[in-house]
This record gives structure tokens, C-alpha cells and sequence, in this order.
């Protein structure tokens, strides 16, 4: 799946979570998650299981540890589906 | 130590007759029953397939909650709760403070509730046992733990005193007004949020239905169901819901210019400790008595000045006990007794949640001199009747100045709570 396909469909996952039209339409690979989007920190398990569901991985516990920017996430994907 | 005076400046409630306030105290005077049929109940299989639910519209839910809270929503009681509890913060005009504000040092809430979040629980239950703990989601603790409905009504106010939950079974809610109250009183707080919330639907029901104390004579007619005070009472309605009160010191209502309903002179809670006649489950005549008197004592009230008691009176064999209690507790008999209100005769018995419903009603008939009427009560319990004049127990519409109303609630656990309201005067 291309970069920009993912980032279309994590745009769409995190939509619900961001306060912040702004920070969603702005929002590219060095987005942090909780720094720059502002997203509860509790609400990253529920983004991981969007995740999930969306692209048909599964993200482990060491994994979902390193996701805490919208690249590291797309990484995450590109290898899982890899 | 000085104290202060403590008064009612707001007023929310789900029940299941009506939402809101202005259609409550309709809803009140007119005696409209909220029991109804529930096929899901008998599908299940329960001998009680009549209750009280508070029907909800979307548009109602999402002025209270964001879709993000409500996705994966499943606990109806904390639903009920927030709807009722900032409501009640509306009606006493207070803003609804911005996640920007700072907390609101001298505003908390003691809410109560008894289980919490059945619904999510049981959607919990089957992940853990499936194996997929990591996939139950973030929420499932806030919408499961008891003082959840606390905590979803401290964030959206921003409360910065005390943000806790009561839970003692069906004395809950009038547990709840008496310890805000009190907390107000002792000047630890200007403002409390009171009112209690109930879970609603079969796994809250299922178990009193097993106990056989819900009536199951009525399933096909379910606005005669819930007979508090009759004769030919057989068991209660469950029901559910949630009644709010913004309790408030005097000085921080005068200097607000809120509109007071209703003082809280003072009340009491104690327990009969499950001896003697008490139970986990039936009352100690002497504690529930002991609690009325000294009530009363606390409030500086004399049992010739009640007006009104607004009872617990669910509609089983325990009413005329109830009845004697107050009788013998108040010294007043014939047609010297105050006048009965039976909320549950409309709405049935809201569990956690009726102490807090019947507060809200007891309020509004303090603020707009009414007695309601007391449905399917035409055949008086005999025992009821030897003791007190049927006059005393209206049963349609009365205008009437009232000045003193008594609230008790009774509750598993052999627990009891008694609260004297009366008109503010300066």
C-alpha cells in the first residue's frame, strides 16, 4: 500500500480523536500523536485497534510502544503488511 | 464551628414518565404512569415483564456527549446520570465551564450509583473469556467502576472540590442529597452536585425478578402494576433512571441571585444493623423509626410542622410497616397524619435512582404547592387504613401550600435515610 493511501485512511482513523480541525488538515509523518494532534493518551490502545482493523494486522505490545508519530505508525504498517 | 445554610438551586432528571424538569412536573400532577410492557422481558423468561425506562432521543444524548465518548458506549446509568446531573447545573444557571478553565475549586459532586455499565461489562466478560483482553478498548474501566458516573460528571463541569460516589442500594440517592448537604454545611464546599443514577434493563432486574419481590400479576396491565399502599399490592416495578440537585450554601445562592427551590434543614442516616427485625433485606422497625426522629431533631423540625412525607412505599407487603414507622415515629394518626406521596405508583421503583427522582419531585412540589396523585391505591391496605384517614393519601391533584416535607429511602443492607425539606424562607 503507497504512503499516501495509508496516510488518507489514518487521517480518517484519527479523525474522531482529534479536537483540532487544524492539527487533522496539517497533519503529516512527523505528527506526534499526543504532542502535536493532542489525543488523550488512554485513546492510543482504541487508535491501535482502529488500526487494526483497517489495514488487517496486528500490532504487538512492543510495536505499539514505538507508535508514537504518525511515520513511525505508517512504518508499522508497511511492515506488517509486508 | 459555624455552618451554613444549605439550599436547592437546580434540578435535573431522566425518569422513566418523562425527561426534564418542565415535563416531570407535568407528568407529576397529571399521574402519568412511565410502566410499561417489555417483550425483552418476557423473552427472558421473567415473571415481572412490566418496568420503568426512561425513553431517550439522539438528540437529547448528543448535547451531553461527543461522538467520541459515545463510541463504545455502553453503560446507560452513567448516560442517565450526566443527562440528569447537567441538567440540574443548567437549571441553577451555572456556566458550563471550557476544557481551557481552571477547575472549579468550590463546585464537586457525591453522586451516587449502584452497579455501573452492565451492558459494557457484559460486552467485557465475552472478550476476557474469548482471550481478546486487548482488544476490550480504552473505556471499559471509566464506564464500569461504581463512581464512573462521578467521574464523567466532574470532567464535564471541571469540579474541583470532592468527586466521589455513594452507593448504599435503594437509600442511595437520598444518602447522596445528606452528604452533600452536609459537606456544604461543614463549609468544605459551595456547591455540590447530589442525585443518584440506576443501570437499567435485565442484568440489573434479573435478580430482584429471582427474589420474587417484583410483582408478576400485571404483565398485561402495566400502569396497574405498581401499587404502593394497596391491598392488593403483590411486589414492585423495576424501573430506572436518575435525579439530580444542585445543592448550594445560601450565602453563594444570594450572591449568585439563584432561584431556590427548596431548603435542606437537615436530615439523618444510620443502619438497624440487621438485628432484631432487620435483614439484608427487611427493615429494623426501631432504626427506621430512630432515623425519622432524629431527622427531625436535626433539622429543628416538630413532627406537627411535617406537611408532607414522600415515602419509599414500593408496593409490597413492607408499605404498611413503612406506614406504622412514620406513624409511630411521628406521633400523628387518623387524620392528624401529614400527607403520603408514593412516587413509585408512576414510576416505579428506580432502585439507586429513586431516592434522588423522588428528591426532585419533592422539591417541585415544595416550589409550586402541589400534591400528586397516588395511582392504584383505590383499594387502601386494611392495615394502612386503621391507622391513617384514606384523606391523607390523595388521589388526584391538590393545590397545597407546603411548607415541611420528609424524604426517607430504605435500603438492602438494613440501611435508611431521612431528609427534611422545607420552603426557604429568609
Amino acid at each position: 500500500m503507497e504512503q499516501q493511501e495509508i496516510i488518507t485512511k489514518m487521517k480518517m482513523i484519527l479523525a474522531p480523536y482529534i479536537k483540532n480541525p487544524d492539527a487533522l488538515a496539517h497533519l503529516d509523518r512527523s505528527s506526534d500523536f499526543i504532542r502535536d494532534l493532542k489525543i488523550n493518551s488512554a485513546n492510543l490502545v482504541d487508535i491501535v485497534l482502529d488500526v487494526e482493523d483497517t489495514f488487517d494486522i496486528e500490532i504487538d505490545n512492543e510495536a505499539m510502544e514505538h507508535m508514537l508519530t504518525v511515520g513511525a505508525a505508517i512504518d508499522i504498517i508497511k511492515n506488517k503488511q509486508a | 464551628m459555624a455552618t451554613h445554610r444549605v439550599v436547592i438551586t437546580g434540578l435535573g432528571v431522566v425518569a422513566p414518565n418523562a425527561n426534564g424538569l418542565a415535563a416531570f412536573e407535568e407528568a407529576l400532577k397529571n399521574g402519568r404512569s412511565g410502566i410499561r410492557f417489555h417483550p425483552e422481558l418476557e423473552r427472558l423468561h421473567f415473571s415481572c415483564q412490566i418496568a420503568g425506562q426512561p425513553e431517550l432521543d439522539d438528540t437529547l444524548i448528543q448535547r451531553y456527549f461527543d461522538s467520541l465518548e459515545l463510541r463504545h458506549f455502553n453503560s446507560i446509568g452513567i448516560l442517565y446520570g450526566v443527562i440528569a446531573g447537567m441538567q440540574a447545573w443548567e437549571d441553577a444557571g451555572l456556566s458550563l465551564s471550557s476544557v481551557s478553565d481552571a477547575p472549579d475549586w468550590e463546585s464537586g459532586t457525591i453522586f451516587g450509583n449502584g452497579s455501573s455499565g452492565t451492558g459494557k461489562f457484559r460486552e467485557a466478560v465475552y472478550k476476557v473469556d474469548e482471550g481478546q483482553t486487548r482488544k476490550l478498548g480504552s473505556t471499559v474501566v471509566a464506564q464500569t467502576m461504581v463512581s464512573g458516573i462521578s467521574a464523567y460528571l466532574g470532567g464535564k463541569l471541571g469540579l474541583g472540590n470532592q468527586v466521589s460516589t455513594n452507593a448504599s442500594a435503594c437509600t442511595t440517592g437520598t444518602e447522596s442529597v445528606l452528604l452533600c448537604y452536609e459537606r456544604i454545611k461543614n463549609g468544605k464546599a459551595e456547591r455540590m452536585l447530589a442525585g443518584s443514577t440506576s443501570d437499567s434493563g435485565p442484568y440489573i432486574w434479573a435478580g430482584f425478578d429471582a427474589m420474587r419481590v417484583c410483582t408478576f400479576k400485571h404483565n398485561d396491565r402495566p400502569e396497574k402494576g405498581s401499587r404502593p399502599m394497596s391491598a392488593s399490592a403483590s411486589g414492585f416495578v423495576p424501573g430506572s433512571g436518575s435525579g439530580a440537585l444542585l445543592l448550594e450554601s445560601l450565602e453563594s445562592a444570594i450572591r449568585r441571585n439563584a432561584r431556590i427551590y427548596a431548603e435542606i434543614a437537615g436530615g439523618n442516616i444510620n443502619s438497624g444493623g440487621q438485628r432484631g427485625a432487620g435483614t439484608m433485606t427487611a427493615p429494623n422497625g426501631e432504626a427506621v423509626q430512630r432515623c425519622i426522629k432524629a431527622a427531625l431533631k436535626d433539622a429543628n423540625i416538630q413532627a406537627a410542622e411535617v406537611d408532607v412525607i414522600n415515602g419509599h412505599l414500593t408496593a409490597t407487603a413492607k408499605d404498611s410497616l413503612e406506614i406504622q414507622n412514620w406513624s409511630e415515629a411521628l406521633g400523628r394518626t387518623g387524620d392528624d397524619f401529614p400527607f403520603m406521596q408514593a412516587l413509585k405508583s408512576h414510576i416505579g421503583h428506580c432502585l439507586t435512582a429513586g431516592g434522588s427522582i423522588e428528591c426532585v419531585a419533592a422539591a417541585l412540589q415544595l416550589k409550586s404547592g402541589f400534591l400528586f396523585p397516588n395511582l392504584n391505591c383505590e383499594d387502601l391496605h386494611p392495615e394502612i387504613k386503621r391507622r391513617i384517614a384514606a384523606t391523607c393519601i390523595p388521589r388526584e391533584l391538590q393545590q397545597s401550600d407546603i411548607n415541611v416535607i420528609a424524604k426517607a429511602s430504605f435500603g438492602f443492607g438494613d440501611v435508611n435515610a431521612c431528609v427534611l425539606l422545607n420552603k426557604y424562607q429568609t
